[in-house]
């Protein structure tokens, strides 16, 4: 037998590396993708104060920052028992939109898009946002930048600074905004607007269109029947801040809908030896390892999933772009792990409607707030959609509001099962006889690129990729060194 | 201007933020680019570190280093960057002072995994299964990295020449750190060693709060969600612990203006030798009675004890920094880090 290792060259305390292990045909006989990052949150939390968690929680991720500050507020509140004004409540749906477009953006322009308008037999060194740029011409290029400043800074003005958000608080929010302020948010929406549709006819043009993308997306190789997870409104319709976990099984059957109070009756994590990263399943389904199918709790998260779960999109526009991907595969759920990306860009025009539409509301610039809580702090648990799935906070203090214990469960982790079941399959695919080319290895890595997973959050968000090693132990006990770009 | 200057980036133990923060600077960086090349930034570029590390000993001029160190294999790798960068820099509060993930300083290993895999709510772990740094699969090895039993500063592992602070570094801060890429460029001055990207002063002297500061005494501490803050009146003055009397100016004032009093995430002013004992003088020195001229110690005292949580607020960026920089346990130290 014959391992080979895919992990970041540069790897310190790592994020993500890929064991494949080959029979003795050289063929694949099992991978696992670890998680090799463990920061004690959880524990060093234990004694401060609950109202400074959504100052420091932002600092697990400093891409995804946004999702934590408004997870954790909303624990905050549920701590005390506090009920925010509904100006903070359209503030902070406004910021996690905005949040949640940048990322989007981010991620297909700068990680996705390279892989299939560059393609993977691409060199590796053009297979990056510049490579797309080469493509799709300059102009697009200085757009996506453009528009994705756009939503950092939109996230500045409400909450502080993009990177390092504060103005959330127990009970609202600490500042309101200015009409001036509304009126520039208003102007770097529209721009949104306009550039999400943009993307997603680039999507369709130069993805779908490109028939060696359209049968990849749609074949098998990328392709798993799970349940999924993620956050509806009263409506049924997408919603990232608010609403009621909903989770359907694979042939989209609800399975279980729960307010964040109850999460612990219907999901659990399971240890393993071989990953710093626990595996989530859905209690009622019950656990039957990493697998698909009706009877096991494996559920996914992220874009595709909240679309899945939904029964339509809050917004117009979004509305259609919904309608189109789901005519497209004739079928929902969809299970095309490939169509997260689409997914994205469906989510990425919504969350611009949705700060569009936020920015006009009469009540934005209210003053009021802030609610100051008076109940005895206890427990409370927060939840919202982070740009790539349900991320959940769970607080318990003492009295005086000092942390007894806190529970996150971030949305990488539940794709874990699923991030693992799709690059087994796409190695089992891929590698044959021992032959792990640079461009069969990148098919490989697609199929976890899809989940945008956070343990590799830098290198998510930054124009490039993760430079990669793959060891190839051989089962005479020699060892075979591939870098990404050597071959 | 002569050739382009070569400029490496590197992310250590870090959220990635300070990476976001560079690209943040959108066209400035582009103009960086122009007078440098970015030899190496893993999370950017395709290049490898076997070819940085291949380098000739100091031959590239700018070494930007964000997060804490907190592996061998770091700390390896913030040797290999002192050796090839002329000039090693600091960046972001997590390599100079260790950052929020220095708090992992307050306990050790083993509470960190009793917690994140056994008394969790929602682990469900009856075998008390532990990840593994080998764990055997089919005959195959799977492999984890290890980690220090605490968390250390860039300076605390090799020297540093220039020190770039915030949870992230602000942009204006950034572009003053390019100009010194420039100044460099041009002229090949570089700034003397131990300079802070910084103001030597406190927040509080550029604070747009702080013509509102009275001589009043705190009387009583409050915690920001305790009461809806005055957005134009110094925290202090109000009863609100704020950092800004000990931290260094030079953020931007990011967190005041959006109402939140500092955190103190751009480390202590220069004179001090302790992060924190400068905070807890100054807060001492602040509480008392009202209009009293003197304060007794016996009211310093209660002041400080009213802080419900003394090293989150005083040591938040600063632990590892610290004189007492960990909680110490009576486990031996090689069962700690075995």
């Amino acid at each position: 037998m014959t391992k080979i290792t895919i992990a970041p060259m540069t790897r310190l305390e790592g994020h993500g590396k890929i064991d494949i292990l080959l029979d003795a045909d050289g063929n694949v006989a099992d991978a696992y993708l670890q998680v090799v990052e463990l920061r004690g949150f959880e524990r060093f939390c234990q004694g401060r104060p609950v109202e400074e968690l959504p100052r420091i929680t932002p600092k697990i991720c400093g891409v995804c920052p946004g999702a934590h500050h408004m997870a954790s507020a909303k624990a905050c509140d549920a701590v005390y028992d506090v009920t925010i004004p509904p100006t903070a409540k359209k503030l902070r749906e406004l910021y996690l939109n905005a949040h949640v477009a940048h990322s989007h953006m981010l991620h297909f322009f700068a990680l996705a898009a390279p892989d299939f308008v560059v393609g993977p037999d691409a060199p590796p060194e053009k297979r990056n946002l510049l490579g797309l740029v080469e493509k799709v011409g300059l102009d697009f290029g200085g757009r996506v930048l453009k528009n994705r400043g756009y939503a950092q800074k939109i996230q500045g003005l409400i909450a502080g600074h993009p990177i390092h958000p504060v103005a959330a608080i127990p009970g609202g929010m600490a500042r309101s905004i200015s009409e001036a302020e509304r009126a520039e948010i208003e102007q770097m929406s529209n721009s949104m607007v306009a550039f999400s549709e943009e993307s997603l006819a680039l999507f369709e043009n130069s993805v779908l269109g490109d028939p060696a993308n359209a049968e990849v997306i749609a074949g098998d190789t990328y392709y798993h029947e799970t349940h999924y997870a993620g956050l509806v409104d009263e409506n049924g319709c997408v919603n990232f801040y608010d609403g009621k976990v909903r989770a359907v099984d694979p042939s989209g059957v609800e399975v279980a809908l729960f307010g964040a109070a109850d999460y612990l009756d219907h999901i659990a994590e399971r240890v393993v030896p071989w990953s710093y990263l626990k595996l989530p399943y859905l209690k009622n389904v019950g656990w039957e390892g990493m697998t698909g199918g009706e009877t096991s709790g494996v559920y996914r998260v992220n874009s595709l999933a909240r679309l899945n779960v939904a029964d339509s999109m809050a917004t117009p526009k979004a509305q259609h772009a919904y309608e189109r991907l789901y005519a497209h595969f004739g079928q929902k759920p969809v299970h095309h792990t490939l169509a997260f990306h689409w997914a994205r860009l469906v989510e990425c025009l919504y969350c611009a409607e949705e700060v569009q539409r936020l920015a006009r509301d009469q009540e934005i610039t209210s003053q009021e707030v802030r609610t100051v809580p008076t109940a005895k702090p206890s427990v409370g648990v927060g939840v919202v959609e982070a740009p790539r799935g349900t991320l959940y906070h769970h607080y318990e203090t003492d009295p005086n509001g000092l942390i007894k214990s806190v529970n996150l469960i971030v949305a990488t982790v539940q794709n874990n099962a699923g991030m693992n079941m799709s690059v087994r399959k796409a190695a089992k695919a891929y590698i044959k006889n021992g032959v792990a080319s640079e461009a069969l290895l990148d098919r490989v890595e697609m199929a976890f690129r899809a989940y945008d997973p956070c343990l590799a959050c830098a290198s998510h968000a930054l124009p490039g990729r993760m430079p990669l090693k793959v060891s190839i132990h051989r089962s005479d006990g020699s060892v075979q060194v591939l870098t990404r770009g050597d071959d | 201007m002569t050739d382009k200057i070569k400029i490496a980036v590197y992310w250590s133990a870090s959220c990635g933020g300070c990476d976001v923060s560079i690209l943040d600077t959108e066209e400035k960086v582009l103009d960086l680019a122009k007078i440098a090349d970015i030899v190496y930034w893993p999370v950017a570029m395709d290049f490898k570190f076997d070819d940085f590390a291949s380098l000739p000993d100091a031959s590239v001029d700018i070494g930007l280093f964000n997060g804490a160190v907190r592996t061998s294999e770091q700390q390896e790798q913030a040797e290999v960057f002192r050796r090839k960068c002329k000039l090693l820099v600091a960046y972001g509060s997590c390599a100079c002072f260790g950052g929020i993930p220095g708090l992992a300083n307050l306990s050790n290993r083993e509470e960190i995994f009793e917690v994140a895999y056994q008394s969790t709510q929602s682990t469900e772990n009856p075998e008390a299964v532990r990840p593994s740094t080998a764990y055997k699969v089919d005959g195959h090895e799977l492999e984890l990295p290890d980690f220090f039993d605490e968390v250390l500063s860039l300076d605390q592992v090799v020297p540093v020449d220039v020190s770039l602070p915030g949870c992230p570094p602000p942009n204006e801060r950034i572009l003053d750190l390019f100009g010194v890429a420039a100044a460099y460029a041009e002229t090949g001055s570089i700034p003397p060693a131990g300079t802070v990207i910084a103001s030597d002063k406190a927040l509080c002297d550029t604070c747009p709060r702080n013509e509102t500061r009275s001589s009043a005494r705190i009387t009583q501490v409050y915690r920001p969600h305790e009461l809806v803050a005055d957005p134009t009146r110094c925290f202090l003055d109000q009863g609100i612990l704020c950092m800004g009397i000990a931290t260094r100016g030079g953020c931007g004032h990011t967190c005041i203006n959006a109402n939140m009093p500092c955190r103190g995430c751009f480390g202590p002013t220069p004179e001090m030798l302790d992060p924190a004992a400068e905070a807890i003088s100054a807060i001492g020195s602040v509480a008392g009675a009202p209009n009293e001229n003197e304060v007794p110690a016996h009211v310093m005292k209660k002041a400080v004890r009213s802080v419900r949580d003394p090293v989150g607020t005083f040591y938040r960026f600063t632990l590892p920094k610290a004189f007492l920089n960990r909680a110490v346990t009576d486990v031996p130290k090689e069962e700690q880090t075995s």
